[in-house]
């Protein structure tokens, strides 16, 4: 069985007196390590498909699986639970608490597990999660103090602090230069790679769908097509050709997602 | 999530916007510290009528002429000529729990002495007054039973008497002073006893005998008296002694079984209880006046966590997305709002004992502070903080998280 299983869902909102049918009946099944890229133009209904796998949102109709578990029918309460533990987001706009350190933001997720750790293990947790991405020096400083590409690996860092399954990412480098968006998209790779986590990148920019392993498009709140990348772009490749080239941030530290 | 760690999430929320927060915070703690020092300075009024009562005399009972009526004309208080010294003799004989009794005659008059002069209340009484309100001389002494019942004009300064014709500190025992053309010989002053219950100053007066009084400035035959002051020999056996007293007097007065008093009977406790009841009444006045302050402080509280929720509305959203049920949500805006109003509430207490103080200090006016107005102060303000951040909380607990992401 598939992580992800969607059967003909459909998803209908109503906007005023206008019924919206942003999806239109949408199967995929979505198996464990693969890193998706799901892309199409705006109201293609790519977003919508994204929330309602992130259990943000519940379908109109049909039937979404996660693990084995029917979705479809939990309550607010349950889909918060399965938000907390299987799934890390990661927004265009990351979403950091303002005036909050890197470490209190990748914090948070563990604040809502229900967990027993104390609370010198979930610091723990964090600084190690901010090690892996890099920001080992910039954990005490707030999302101001950061630069986009860093403020991203902190949001990236809360993402992963719940060892979660699945890594949602909507629209992540939609905020960033091309140079820091390859940068992210080498964190996503080496997450999928080494960690084996599944990645679902939403995406409107069809250079940054080619870091996918697959890409599905979206038009009109159906699968355009769904096919295997066979020309992948390797993120890791593509920063090494660079180096020298550029004046990088050199102050981050290597990342070592590894660890 | 624990209560520890929605308290520790609300206070750093509450930590992120510090001006905001001391700004929603002052509401409640001006209400509090409003309502601390208004009971603080009724407490303290009361106290001071209690002080006073001591000074006074506990066991002390007062019989004023009056309640007469001639041909359906009421006569004033103490002006009506229905006691005279017979009832003082016969009170003494049938009360024996009456332990000490001075007849009183009460009159005004300038005084003068050498070249000063000043006018103020002239006390006729008899020997035990001393003894009944608890006052002794602090130069010479107090007149004899000779003196009264010979009418000698001998006069017992109060000592602001004495200050004003003589100054401060001077030693006018066997000096002479003139009251209406007649000489009196200085025999004694009283020490200083402070301001009367009813803010009078006590020692502006000066004693002589009743029967002189009666006899020497009035020029009547002297046994028309307009008071009786009693000490009954216990506090317990006041009640009691004044019944006695009352229906004594009645039978001297041969008044019938549906006539009213041609007298009155007042006890030390009947005139503190009327006393505490109007200052009583006036400190939940004002409390209540302090009370409205709370609500505001309270309403303040519901705007600013309103406006918050608004604000905060993508927090809350990305919250909820890692995770956060609506339960959390809703504890953590909750707590925020008991957080700021019972802090509130605490400074308020600490501003409350500050201004209370500085009351006392700076304008000498009696305060204390009862424990158990701070402790319904402080509970009032977490309740107000529950009540007024409940709708707010709600509210933020109801979002969708998908909506609020995407608020901007």
């Amino acid at each position: 069985m598939a992580l992800i299983s969607v059967d003909n869902i459909t998803k209908t909102y109503a906007m005023g007196d206008v019924e919206v049918r942003a999806l239109r009946g949408v199967s995929l099944d979505i198996e464990a390590g693969e890193f998706v890229a799901v892309t199409g133009p705006s109201g293609s209904g790519k977003s919508t498909l994204m929330h309602i796998l992130g259990c943000l949102d519940r379908p109109t109709n049909g039937r979404y699986t996660l693990e084995n578990r029917d979705i479809s029918s939990l309550s607010r309460n349950q889909l918060a639970e399965v938000r907390n533990s299987q799934i890390g987001f990661v927004f265009q706009g990351f979403n950091l608490l303002a005036r909050t350190t890197a470490l209190d933001n990748v914090e948070l997720p563990l604040l809502y597990g229900g967990s027993k750790d104390s609370s010198s293990d979930r610091r723990k947790q964090a600084e190690h999660m901010l090690a892996a991405v890099g920001l080992t020096d910039r954990m005490h400083h707030l999302p101001n103090q950061l630069s986009g590409g860093q403020q991203q690996r902190v949001a990236i860092a809360r993402a992963l602090v719940n060892n979660p399954s699945i890594l949602l990412a909507d629209e992540p480098t939609g905020n960033l230069d091309s140079r820091t968006s390859i940068e992210v998209m080498d964190i996503f790779q080496q997450l999928n790679r080494t960690k084996n986590i599944t990645v679902l990148l939403i995406t409107h920019e069809s250079d940054i769908a080619e870091y996918g392993s697959r890409i599905i498009r979206f038009h009109d709140g159906t699968v355009a097509s769904d096919k295997a990348n066979l020309v992948q772009r390797i993120a890791q490749d593509e920063i090494a050709d660079t180096t020298g080239m550029s004046d990088d941030d050199s102050t981050d530290r290597p990342i070592d997602l590894a660890r | 999530m624990s209560i520890f760690m929605v308290l520790r999430v609300a206070l750093k929320a509450l930590a992120r916007n510090k001006m905001r927060t001391s700004l929603t915070m002052l509401g409640m703690i001006i209400g509090v510290a409003a309502v601390i020092t208004m009971v603080a300075l009724g407490r303290g009024a009361q106290s001071e009528i209690e002080t006073q009562v001591q000074s006074a005399g506990t066991n002390m009972i007062t019989v004023r002429a009056g309640n007469y009526r001639s041909r359906g004309v009421s006569m004033g208080m103490g002006q009506s000529p229905t006691l005279n010294s017979r009832d003082v003799d016969a009170i003494r004989e049938r009360v024996p729990d009456a332990l000490y009794l001075a007849a009183g005659v009460r009159t005004r008059d300038q005084i003068i002495a050498a070249n000063q002069n000043w006018n103020t209340t002239i006390q006729g009484t008899d020997i035990e007054y001393p003894q009944i309100r608890s006052w002794a001389t602090e130069l010479g002494t107090f007149f004899t039973t000779t003196q009264v019942q010979s009418a000698a004009k001998v006069a017992v300064l109060g000592s602001v008497v004495r200050d004003n014709l003589y100054g401060e500190g001077i030693d006018p025992v066997g000096a002479r002073i003139r009251i209406r053309n007649q000489s009196f010989q200085v025999i004694g002053v009283m020490s200083s006893k402070g301001a009367g219950q009813f803010g009078e100053d006590q020692d502006d007066v000066v004693f002589i005998p009743y029967s002189t009084v009666n006899k020497k400035l009035r020029g009547r035959d002297g046994t028309n008296i307009s008071q009786i002051d009693i000490s009954a020999a216990s506090a317990d056996s006041i009640e009691v002694v004044a019944d006695q007293i009352a229906d004594t007097l009645r039978e001297e007065h041969a008044l019938g079984p549906g006539e009213d008093n041609d007298f009155m009977v007042r006890t030390q406790e009947d005139l503190t209880r009327i006393r505490s009841q109007t200052t009583q009444t006036m400190t939940g006045l004002l409390a209540s006046i302090a009370g409205v302050s709370l609500i505001v402080g309270g309403i303040g509280i519901m705007n600013i966590m309103l406006v918050s929720v608004t604000e905060r509305t993508r927090e809350i959203g990305l919250r909820m997305a890692v995770g956060a049920k609506s339960q959390d949500v809703l504890l953590q805006f909750l707590v925020e709002a008991v957080v700021l109003s019972l802090v509130g509430g605490l400074v308020g207490v600490g501003l409350g004992f500050g201004l209370s103080e500085s009351l006392t200090r700076f304008l000498s006016w009696p305060t204390s502070i009862p424990a158990d107005a701070i402790v319904v102060a402080v509970g009032f303000a977490a309740a107000t903080g529950i009540f007024f951040g409940f709708y707010p909380a709600r509210k933020a607990a109801r979002l969708d998280p998908i909506d609020s992401l995407r608020f901007e």
